[in-house]
């Protein structure tokens, strides 16, 4: 699971921080810090089913699920253990 | 239109050189190719070269009273000079010409610097009052017309753009990290700013007095918001506001030449063509822009107008490639980074207008500010409604009516909301109606370089603009601030520079913005804000006015903001990005972080669509890269072909 926070983590690094990795910790909230605005969702979740064998549903796109790294995480844990059983 | 250019020594010695300021007219010769003049004594130069249009004959400047004690050079228009005249006759006064340039002398001599308050246009002037052995400048209300002014070798230098400063040897040529900082805020630099060191803008409505004792800078006209509640009768206020805006219509059409119109397909641009049209010019001619990119063209709507109006229009392609080909010309002319690439379709449009033989254009600019048209103003009054019950899910769903483009998947709603929340709990911040649009803005900062930041230290701009807030500010109602904060720095900073004043008269062409008429905008200030924004129904009283003149399709469609393409516009041209955006030039500059900018790059090329924060990025970081080449690094204009004044009047002893 440390990997998929890392490729997450690396993923909003590069291309909302620009290499600014300090700024960026497990529970930095995206929205309210401003890491990630409206458009940026787009891009995260794309990125996700991209990357990883998985399909966002429309009920699971919510702030708790993709606000921070720890939530990311937990929410592609619970997701990908879901599918594989 | 033209431009005006001086030198006044402070220590009472005489300028010592005066040889730079043929120099500085001709770097603004665009301002004005007609015929240009000079005025010098043992203490002031002041030389002028003119675009002519009203008194195309007699107008030559410098102009002055009639015992030569007072001399004035001057930059735009006054609408009611007509009027003015006739009063100053009455007075006494004789004319020589039949300029407007004119009346603004007799006036003064009238009135002293109170015959500010009787000017209704669009101006930058200097006058020199010989008996006094004062200077004494102006610049309107809302700031159509441009005046930086600059101290070197005590020594007090204006122009009409910071290029002739520039020029002046031995000026130091730098860029101030606080004003870079602001335009990466503020979208535009903040009030008396520009993004060089040591060189000023005199603010909208304000006058400056130069003379041995220094210089002083006061006020002479405000947006006149208050928190007195003005009880207006609509159909009262409507048939007062329509009649205004004909006769702001009416003295802006004062002109010996042509005049022409802007046509965009938005509701200002039709409605302003309407009234020309229908009322004083049956074979009008307008002049619009159209776009490759669909997104941004408003081709569909302008036709409608054309074909309703039957006017004589002209419209300017413009492709992708337009963009990237003309943002480094463009950039001599605005003299300022931007975040938009919008001003390079406006450059181009004034060179159709020039090349088709016309100097004069009415546009509908002003529109939106003064009569609540913006969707921040909407945005701000669902906020404030929603900052009520800040725990509300349904408030803020109003939100998605507002940005339909943004809120089309509604799976996203939820991570929206939280963007649009932000500072939800402090309705009484007085930046609360633009906090969203300057902390996303900020997030640009990312990319400046560690010296960038060290120079800046804990600069903040809003601690800045804080300080310079009227007095009564917070007692104002929520669209009051919000139309303050969106007139008094992208209004004038922006719209009317980058997208003004500077597009239109690279090409020789004047903007007249009868919108902005002072008479309208006193009496909008204080109308109730539900007369301006009624629901969520913005410019309701532009949109009663204009219901007979202006087909209903217009009337209700949404509002389109008027962009030009960024990052389809810039990427189509490599070289661009290759030469600006370089490890050599970045270092050079040492302004922006060469690694954060290689990311961004890549991102860029990486994906199809582009956030608005990398475009903003784009433009905002090569924008300063060009300035930075063009006036600090590579500043060598050519003078090849400057030409020596048509009229001197030197009057040294």
């Amino acid at each position: 699971m440390n990997d998929h926070k890392e490729l997450v983590k690396n993923f909003i690094v590069e291309n909302f921080l620009f290499g600014e990795e300090r700024k960026l910790n497990d529970d930095t909230d995206f929205f309210s810090s401003g890491i990630i605005d409206s458009t940026g969702i787009v891009e995260l979740v794309g990125f996700i089913e991209s990357s990883l064998p998985v399909k966002v549903n429309d009920h699971e796109l919510i702030v708790k699920n993709f606000s921070s790294l720890s939530n990311i995480t937990a929410y592609l844990k619970l997701k990908l253990n879901s599918q594989s059983n | 239109m033209c431009a005006i250019a001086g030198i006044l020594s402070l220590t009472g010695r005489g300028p010592q050189d005066i040889s730079f300021l043929g120099k500085m007219v001709h770097l603004q010769q665009h301002r004005g190719p007609d015929e240009s003049g000079l005025y010098i004594d043992n203490n002031i130069a002041l030389a002028q070269s003119r675009l002519s249009i009203i008194d195309l004959s007699s107008g030559i400047q410098p102009i002055h009273n009639e015992d030569k004690s007072l001399w004035i050079i001057f930059n735009g228009e006054i609408f009611n000079y007509h009027e003015l005249r006739h009063y100053l006759i009455q007075k006494g006064h004789t004319f020589y010409t039949h300029s407007d340039t004119e009346v603004i002398i007799h006036l003064y001599e009238e009135e002293g610097i109170n015959c500010l308050q009787k000017l209704n246009g669009q101006f930058a002037f200097a006058m020199w009052d010989n008996k006094k052995q004062s200077l004494f400048i102006a610049r309107d209300r809302v700031g159509i017309r441009p005046l930086f002014y600059a101290l070197h070798n005590e020594q007090f230098i204006f122009s009409s753009e910071i290029k002739a400063i520039l020029s002046v040897p031995g000026f130091p040529r730098e860029i101030n990290y606080q004003s870079l900082d602001q335009v990466f805020t503020f979208w535009t630099t903040l009030k008396g700013r520009t993004i060089f060191n040591g060189i000023y803008e005199l603010p909208p409505g304000h006058f400056l007095i130069a003379n041995g004792g220094g210089i002083k800078i006061n006020k002479f006209w405000q947006l006149p918001f208050s928190s007195q509640k003005v009880f207006h009768h609509r159909e009262k206020l409507v048939n007062d506001v329509r009649e205004l805006i004909y006769d702001a219509v009416k003295i802006r059409l004062r002109a010996d030449v042509p005049v022409g119109c802007y046509l965009s397909g938005g509701l200002d641009s039709s409605g302003i063509t309407s009234i020309v049209k229908r009322n004083f010019n049956n074979k009008l001619k307008s002049f619009g822009i159209r776009f490759e990119e669909q997104d941004f063209d408003e081709g569909d709507f302008q036709q409608e107008m054309v074909n309703y109006l039957g006017v004589d229009h002209s419209e300017l392609f413009i492709k992708n490639s337009d963009i990237a080909g003309h943002i480094e010309k463009m950039l001599w002319f605005t003299e300022k980074p931007l975040l938009r690439t919008a001003p390079v379709p406006l450059y181009l449009l004034s060179r159709l207008v020039h090349q088709s033989g016309y100097k004069v254009v009415l546009t509908g600019e002003g529109g939106d500010e003064i009569f609540g048209g913006y969707n921040i103003y909407k945005e701000t009054k669902i906020r404030n409604f929603w900052s009520k019950y800040p725990d509300s899910k349904i408030r803020p769903l109003l939100l998605a009516k507002l940005y339909p483009y943004i809120f089309k998947d509604n799976r996203l709603n939820d991570s929206l909301m939280e963007f649009f929340k932000y500072g939800i709990e402090d309705p009484a911040n007085p930046f609360f109606s633009h906090i969203i649009r300057w902390n996303n803005t900020s997030k640009l900062k990312t990319f400046f370089s560690i010296e960038t930041r060290e120079n800046l230290n804990s600069y903040n701009g809003m601690d800045e603009l804080l300080k310079d807030l009227p007095a009564d500010f917070d007692s104002w109602n929520y669209l009051a601030k919000a139309q303050y904060l969106e007139i008094t720095i992208f209004l004038s900073n922006y719209l009317l520079s980058s997208q003004g004043d500077r597009a239109a008269m690279a090409n020789s062409v004047e903007m007249r913005m009868p919108f902005l008429d002072y008479r309208i905008i006193e009496l909008m200030c204080n109308v109730d804000p539900e007369l301006k924004l009624n629901g969520l129904n913005e410019k309701f009283i532009l949109k009663k006015i204009f219901f007979d003149s202006v087909p209903q399709r217009i009337i209700k469609r949404d509002k389109h903001p008027y962009r030009a393409p960024i990052k389809q516009g810039i990427l189509v041209n490599k070289k661009l990005t290759e030469k600006y955006l370089s490890l050599e030039s970045l270092k050079e500059s040492g302004l922006f972080d060469h690694g954060k900018v290689t990311l961004l790059m890549n991102k860029l090329n990486k994906y199809e669509k582009a956030g608005e924060i990398d475009n903003m990025a784009l433009i905002g970081i090569l924008s300063t890269q060009i300035i930075y080449d063009k006036f600090i690094k590579e500043f060598s204009p050519d003078y090849s072909a400057m030409k020596t004044f048509d009229i001197i009047f030197d009057m040294r002893t």
